[in-house]
């Protein structure tokens, strides 16, 4: 399915979701690739040892959850743009999701925007805690997004306006 | 007539490493490029690239370029000529070089051939119309020059290009009306495809263009989907309102001066079209003659860099030049080939060259 | 139809220059090649076919397929995808194949 619409299936992506378990303790990454492709920069990027050391450099990312404390740093080294991070215990009623996002103009905090599912659809709104675009990001800023929590694994993307 | 040693036909990603690793080993060398500056397709590329830390993963291609350059200009043994057309090699080793309007004859005891890959077009009615472009052309006028080429698109392809210029398009400011591709399936990275997806632009697969439609300029598109003999299905026609059409058909090798060169050549699908027989250390069959890049079979810019490195150390090695450490160095230029086709894309490739490798007189003396 | 905001790139353009297609004046910038300003000024037809004078625009850019050939200061076949503009530059639509100088 994947292959012939770009689009991952839910079994996808419960497939790179770390566990329910690990989701309530906090900021987890969650890898978004799904093929084999010749590319390692979230194992260069990462400083916990989350993501392990690649055997063949075409091997899917080897994500051990447990170790990963959410730090975002490999968001936006990934050239595919296939990583977010997502923190479940935000708040009582909100989740917190940290999406690379290279488009102008860039959201400001408090804004309300779209949260779009991986499709490009509209499925709810969602307020911008944060943006980051600092050097070391090299153009690829990140946007904390809180959208509501059932909604947590259905935004991948964001749109603004309307 | 000009003494050369080693010539560099071409200053994309193959032919800058060539050079650096070259002239590294204390050979001297003239990189010639027919355009303004060097750089070559690796100018334009605004994504980060793939790969590992060796071939810049993660750093983007202008950014690459840019330490490439860096690197040319800090060695005192590079000359680079651009604005300079490399028009023949020949038979007695000559080669012709056209600047400003004026001929120049360089003699090098050893070439390097990295003139890269032009783009394929796509037969349709309508197709020379003003508003279709190779997708190469909508990045160079948007990336180098700062252009909008229009402002809806209709991108047909959906390999690594076309969707990374898809991606490019709309981070210009340009709609994105759909992306169609004749296959089943998608033939570029999936997380190329899914950037673009979650920003709501469909891609259909077994869909291709029926014709475009426009008096002076493009003013729609009509796709249909295809059936299993990649036939169009009538009555499944959309009519797209879009003023740009952008072609993403793949590349095929720029190969004429091998040819010239008398160099053995081969018509291999997996590398895109007719390609040198070469040896491991990227020889062709005629000596002195080395290739890295898209004219040794098309490929992502990490390799072709691996590949100009290996020919630059080749060449120079040819002339009998060499470091402490080129075992070594060569050694981890084959690995990083190695598990750069390693994967399941890579496999073509691997196929390709394994049917067009030329034993190497190393090679055929250990066998012996 | 110039980027002027652009989420990764920054385009450093030259000095504001001049030239004329087909006689009216248009602008450009330096460090540009003449099919860029020619764009940015909304300029998409660049030749004709020969035989039947089908409208011809910009197709590779980078000066391999010869779909944008054009008279420039008089000389004919300049693919101007590739030819720097300067100062006061005569671009003209070309006809047929061009004389030969």
């Amino acid at each position: 399915m994947l292959e012939s619409t770009g689009i991952p299936t839910q079994q996808d992506i419960d497939g790179v979701f770390p566990s329910e378990e690990r989701m309530a303790k906090g900021p987890v990454v969650i890898v978004e690739c799904y093929q084999n492709i010749p590319c390692n920069p979230c194992y260069t990027a990462c400083n916990t040892g989350a993501i392990k050391e690649f055997v063949d450099i075409n091997d899917l990312p080897n994500v051990d959850h447990s170790l990963c404390n959410g730090c975002s740093l490999c968001v936006s080294n990934c050239p595919g743009l296939a990583i977010m991070v997502i923190d479940i215990t935000f708040s009582e009623e909100e989740a917190l999701i940290k999406l690379p996002y290279e488009f102008l103009p860039l959201p400001t905090v408090n804004q309300v925007v779209k949260g779009l599912d991986r499709g490009g659809q509209p499925v709810c709104d969602a307020r911008v805690v944060k943006v980051i675009n600092s050097k070391a990001l090299d153009k690829t800023p990140i946007v904390s997004i809180a959208v509501e929590k059932q909604y947590a694994k259905a935004v991948r993307n964001i749109r603004m306006g309307e | 007539m000009k003494p050369v040693e080693i010539l560099v036909v071409g200053g994309g990603p193959a032919g800058l490493c060539a050079a650096i690793q070259a002239a590294e080993m204390g050979s001297k060398v003239l990189v010639v490029d027919r355009n303004r500056a060097l750089g070559g397709q690796l100018i334009k590329q605004t994504h980060m690239f793939f790969g590992s830390e060796k071939q810049y993963a993660s750093t983007r291609g202008f950014d690459i370029a840019q330490i490439l350059l860096d690197k040319i200009d800090q060695m005192e043994n590079i000359e680079v000529m651009t604005n300079t057309t490399v028009l023949g090699l020949f038979e007695d080793g000559v080669a012709t070089l056209e600047k400003d309007g004026k001929y120049i004859k360089v003699k090098p005891k050893a070439i390097v051939v990295g003139t890269g890959a032009s783009e394929k077009t796509l037969a349709f009615p309508n197709n020379d119309l003003p508003g279709i472009y190779g997708a190469g052309a909508v990045q160079t006028l948007m990336n180098e020059y700062g252009i909008k080429p229009g402002n809806k698109v209709l991108m047909i392809g959906a390999g690594n290009i076309g969707l990374i210029v898809s991606y490019q398009l709309m981070q210009a400011g340009v709609q994105v009306e759909a992306i169609v591709e004749a296959s089943p399936t998608i033939g570029g990275y999936l997380v190329h495809a899914s950037k673009i997806r979650r920003m709501g632009v469909p891609i259909y697969t077994k869909y291709s263009i029926k014709e475009a439609i426009g008096t002076e300029a493009v003013e729609k598109a009509v796709i249909w989907q295809l059936d299993d003999k990649w036939q169009g299905i009538s009555g499944t026609e959309k009519e797209l309102e879009v003023d740009i059409i952008c072609i993403s058909v793949g590349l095929s090798p720029l190969s004429e001066l091998l040819w010239q060169a008398g160099c053995e050549m081969k018509y291999l699908p997996e590398l895109s079209g007719y390609v040198p027989a070469r040896d491991e250390n990227l020889q062709t069959s005629v000596k002195g003659i080395f290739v890295a890049g898209d004219v040794s079979g098309v490929e992502e810019a990490s390799s072709a860099m691996v590949e100009g490195y290996l020919a630059g150390m080749s060449a120079a090695a040819y002339l009998g030049y060499s470091l402490y450490n080129t075992k070594e160095l060569r050694e981890d230029l084959l690995q990083q080939l190695n598990s750069l086709r390693h994967g399941p894309v890579g496999e073509r490739i691997n196929k390709g060259i394994a049917s067009i490798l030329i034993q190497s007189e190393a090679a055929a003396s250990t066998e012996a | 139809m110039r980027i002027e905001e652009h989420p990764i790139l920054n385009f450093k353009r030259g000095k504001k220059i001049r030239f004329f297609f087909n006689d009216q004046e248009v602008e450009g910038f330096e460090g540009e090649t003449i099919a860029a300003a020619l764009h940015a000024a909304g300029v998409k037809s660049l030749s004709h076919s020969i035989e039947n004078h089908r409208p011809r625009g910009l197709f590779c850019a980078i000066g391999n397929c010869s779909s944008c050939l054009m008279e420039v200061n008089e000389e004919p076949n300049v693919r101007i995808c590739v030819e720097e503009l300067k100062d006061g530059m005569k671009v003209k639509t070309q006809k047929g194949k061009g004389d030969i100088l």
